[in-house]
């Protein structure tokens, strides 16, 4: 590796969140029984022919304005041309040299540096079937379910600017985070919603040129991105030094062996016949239709970080949680808007409801933002102390009710009135004199355990801020007012 | 005569005024198609069960099914076998797709059958389009009922056969380079290829998706103008479909009444070396339509020669993509006996398709291939723009463009089969419209010395269907060519001491 730097590019396809497939009316839904969402547009029936679906243009252009990418007027469908029982007409309905949207960057953070990252294009096309492979009591045989055919994919390419594999791997995270807030794409590679490929090539530091280059294909985690990375440098290394030349090819990732193994060689490579698809017209998109999109491009990841540090002065860290996921962002600032305490919004987030959202759905939150407010806010008069409120906080995440519901249900009350707070602590300090003298002669740590006392004298209902200023008027001679009745 | 010799238009005033009832109707069409049609060979598929039963129950209700009126109701309509019927096997004259049954009517066939047309049966043709004589079909060739050693022309003969010999009133075929005007030229019928994007293609089993077009093969202008009435106008369901693509099959009577016809005749360029016969025709005609106030003038296409070569490219590139779905994996005939993916995708193929279909796959994929595509398809698309700008052009300063459809009357059976290059010549005339995208109708013009029907066609400005139409109109009316009964024909009704 010494005297190399690797080079890096990323192909990503993303499947975007529409109702119906790209060029038909079946749908898209995930785990359907095998081929019970087929027609004969997707399925490559004779004579059937594809009519573009106009809201997967919309999500489209939507994610190639938020990676800020020119959105071309006129783009034109094209044929990619080859045999695999998975792709019904033997060939696929996709873009070739006039994308969606050309053009474009991200920003993208790995170890503490923060990089620009050309993104070559932009486009859209339609995903193949998944082919089975069974070999069992009915033979050895291949089922293909076509219900994953036809549906809206983008493709997304970056320039090969990307210098490490955790380059690589925080680029695919800042990816996701644009297709999730941008409603594009769910970005989960576990169902398919995310794939990449890669392809990496090594240079001597300083040359200019790129060596030859190999391609990854199946990558179907972050994770086997990274390492399939790192693999393949380290290879590409070991063959250089040893005055070996790099083979242009293409290879398949094999994750439970932890290697890549060669699919075929440059000289193997498909020849994918690429022409414009006659079936669909020039996909034209007026100015306005454009800027009508655009305008519904929400607030992104990066811009909404440091607005939640600069304007609502979140420690850079929680911004960064926070915003990870645009549902949990804006359930923040739902929480933040209704309390009007952002700090504090934050605070529980960060931890009650993390904590408790971890266990359960991703995007579901164990207790409404509403409900939340509400318990903040009781908090904030006092009527419950913070302590109480983690409780009251697990019972309503537990029943879903509100938190004044909880708080009754739970019998719970703060004792906030001072005349019975004074009573509560004459109780206290006339059982224990000792202390009280023992005070009164400097022992000042005993203060904290009358409180505890006073405390368990409540079953911890008495609010701590006038407990202690009535024990201290007790204990000090000293007044401070009435002000918390 | 008898019924089956009837205009469409008189056979739908006939059903309506309860002349003949629509069961005799489809029963001397069937009759006639088994008197003539073993030797004809126009049908891959007769669907005498559905058109029986239907018209059964026509005849019980009055006037037929609700909202239908004449002229289409119970019409027997022949369809080319590579247009979708639901439930009805579409084969494309392939034996890939013999036993191929489609799951849904193409948007054409189900707006004919909404019109209470009865679809007597599926036509022959040429394997996929691919031809100019209904010879290349696995279902074996069709013949001309003017004369059966020889071709229907193709690739929709079958259609063209059976309207020419009375076993249908009229017929849908598909026009690619010239497959509807061609045979119906060589079977003295009227074939009208509508402008790009008039009638839907959903369902049509695509040759060239980007030339295809639906039209329409029948006896007068007029029975053209009721079918293409019905099929034509846009389709949701189909991108390339346009909006202003209905066409009204009424006359409005206003082409030629305000003025003068302006027509241009391109005889440079099919002057030389054409058939005596059609040239006698097309100067016979010329003169007529001159006394009637046609103006023609000479009209230069200096980009037509590139015509055949700008076809043959587009055509076939866009044809080894379409055809790439009949794999043998999921319906149609699967060569099977192998382990292996790809050997089982060979020999699929190698059995499944003709000999034409595999030169035209490999040309295209050649012609596609990295390293060849700027020489080939690149050019054959810009050839292809200059094309339809000479027509353009020329449509600034004409109404009309009249030129023959074939350079020669129905040749004989075997004549060019096995030299694939005079075949795709004999396109010459035809492919032009196609690759500009502008609609055209082949008419009947005359009799070559040997008595086989000539056509001429006309051809107008993209979108102006209806003027065309019209126009069509009055050259039937000026040419007012004499009826003749096919010879062939009437050799087998005589045979077969049958038919209606
Ligand atoms: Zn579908």
């Amino acid at each position: 590796m010494k005297g190399f730097e690797s080079v890096i590019g990323l192909e990503i396809h993303a499947q975007l969140l529409t109702r119906s497939k790209l060029f038909c009316g079946c749908g898209t839904g995930f785990g359907a029984e095998p081929n019970t969402q087929v027609c004969p547009v997707c399925l490559g029936l004779p004579g059937a022919l594809p009519v573009l679906n106009r809201r997967a243009v919309e999500l489209a252009v939507l994610v190639g304005e938020a990676l800020h990418a020119h959105t071309n007027t006129s783009s034109v469908f094209a044929r990619k041309n080859y045999f695999y029982p998975d792709l019904p007409k033997n060939y696929q309905i996709s873009q070739f040299d006039r994308p969606l949207c050309s053009g474009g960057h991200l920003y993208v953070s790995d170890g503490g540096k923060r990089r620009r990252v050309r993104v070559t294009r932009v486009h859209l096309e339609e995903d193949a079937g998944k082919s089975v492979h069974l070999d069992d009591a009915g033979g050895r045989r291949t089922l293909v379910d076509f219900n994953r055919c036809g549906v809206p994919l983008i493709e997304i390419v970056t320039e090969p600017e990307l210098r490490s594999p955790s380059e690589a791997h925080a680029l695919l995270k800042a990816l996701k985070q644009i297709l999730e807030y941008t409603g594009a794409s769910s970005g989960n590679m576990e169902e398919g919603g995310l794939r990449c490929d890669v392809n990496v090539s090594l240079r001597r530091v300083g040359e200019r040129a790129l060596g030859s280059k190999t391609e990854i294909k199946n990558l179907n985690s972050f994770r086997n991105v990274e390492r399939a990375l790192e693999y393949e440098i380290e290879r590409q290394a070991g063959l250089l030094a040893g005055g070996t030349a790099v083979l242009n090819e293409t290879l398949m990732w094999d994750a439970g062996r932890d290697r890549a193994v060669s699919m075929r060689s440059k000289e193997e490579a498909h020849d994918y016949r690429y022409f414009p698809e006659p079936d669909l017209l020039r996909l034209e998109l007026k100015g306005d239709w454009i800027d009508d999109v655009k305008s519904r491009l929400p607030e992104l990841p990066e811009a909404r970080e440091s607005r939640f540090v600069e304007s609502l002065g979140l420690p850079p860290y929680d911004a960064a949680v926070l915003c990870g996921r645009r549902a949990l962002a804006d359930y923040f600032e739902e929480v933040a808007r209704l309390t009007g305490e952002p700090k504090s919004a934050s605070n529980w987030i960060m931890t009650e409801v993390l904590r408790t959202a971890k266990e359960g759905a991703t995007d579901e939150f164990p207790v409404t933002a509403a409900n939340l407010a509400d318990l903040l806010t009781l908090v904030r008069s006092g009527r419950i102390s913070g302590k109480m409120a983690k409780d009251v906080f697990a019972r309503m995440a537990g029943t879903g009710e509100t938190a004044d519901d909880a708080v009754s249900r739970m019998g719970l009350r703060q004792v906030t009135d001072v005349r019975e707070m004074r009573t509560i602590v004459d109780a206290v300090l006339s059982e224990n004199p000792k202390s009280v003298a023992d005070y009164a002669r400097g022992k000042k740590k005993l203060f904290g355990f009358l409180m505890g006392r006073i405390m368990e004298k409540t079953a911890g209902q008495a609010s701590p801020t006038l407990a202690e200023s009535v024990l201290r008027e007790r204990l000090e001679g000293v007044r401070e007012g009435d002000a918390n009745t | 005569m008898g019924i089956c010799e009837l205009s469409l238009r008189e056979m739908g005033s006939a059903v309506a005024r309860r002349k003949v009832s629509p069961a005799e109707l489809v029963e001397a069409h069937l009759s006639r198609i088994r008197v003539c049609d073993p030797t004809l060979r126009a049908y891959v598929t007769v669907n005498e069960a559905e058109c029986e039963r239907l018209a059964r129950d026509r005849g019980r209700q009055s006037g037929g099914p609700p909202g239908v009126a004449a002229p289409l109701n119970c019409i027997p309509i022949a369809v080319k076998d590579n247009i979708c019927t639901k439930g009805l096997r579409t084969t494309c004259g392939s034996r890939i797709l013999r036993n191929y049954v489609p799951p849904y009517d193409a948007t054409a066939v189900s707006r004919l059958r909404d019109r209470g047309c009865l679809l007597i049966g599926k036509t022959n043709l040429d394997e996929f389009g691919m031809g100019s004589s209904t010879e290349n079909s696995f279902f074996g060739p069709t013949r001309n009922p003017w004369d059966l050693e020889r071709v229907p022309g193709g690739s929709s003969g079958g259609s063209a056969a059976a309207v020419a010999a009375g076993m249908a009133a009229a017929a849908l075929g598909t026009d690619t380079g010239g497959s509807v005007r061609q045979p119906a030229a060589l079977c003295g019928l009227v074939g009208y290829k509508p402008t790009y994007g008039v009638v839907s293609r959903r369902g049509l089993v695509a040759f060239a998706s980007s030339l295809d077009q639906i039209g329409v093969i029948a006896r007068t202008v007029e029975d053209t103008a009721a079918v293409l009435e019905a099929v034509s106008g846009w389709d949701a369901w189909d991108s390339t479909s346009a909006r202003r693509g209905q066409v009204r099959a009424r006359q409005t009577g206003e082409v030629g009444k305000s003025g003068v016809l302006r027509v241009g005749v391109p005889w440079g360029f099919f002057s030389e070396g054409l058939d005596p016969d059609v040239s006698d025709v097309t100067r016979a005609v010329v003169s007529k339509l001159e006394k009637e106030r046609w103006a023609f003038e000479e009209i230069d296409l200096p980009h037509a020669e590139y015509s055949i070569a700008a076809y043959y490219l587009v055509a076939d590139a866009e044809a080894s993509s379409n055809l790439a779905r009949y794999d043998g994996v999921r319906y149609g005939e699967r060569e099977g006996g192998t382990d292996d993916l790809w050997e089982m995708y060979v020999r699929t193929r190698t059995a499944g398709l003709g000999t034409e279909v595999k030169r035209r796959v490999m040309l295209g994929t050649y012609a596609l291939s990295a390293g060849y595509y700027e020489a080939y398809y690149l050019r054959a698309q810009k050839a292809r723009t200059l094309i339809k700008r000479d027509y353009e052009e020329v449509l600034r300063r004409v109404d009309l463009v009249l030129m023959p459809t074939s350079p020669t009357a129905a040749f004989r059976l075997g004549e060019k089969l096995h030299d694939p290059l005079a075949m795709y010549l004999s396109d010459v005339f035809t492919v032009g419209v196609n690759l500009a995208g502008l609609p055209a109708v082949s008419l009947p013009s005359g009799y070559s010395r040997s008595g086989l029907p000539i056509g001429l066609q006309l051809i107008g400005r993209a979108f102006e269907d209806q003027t065309l139409l019209e126009a069509a109109r009055l050259f039937e009316q000026v040419v007012a060519l004499e009826a003749r009964t096919p010879a062939g024909l009437k050799g087998l009704l005589e045979s077969g001491r049958g038919g209606a």
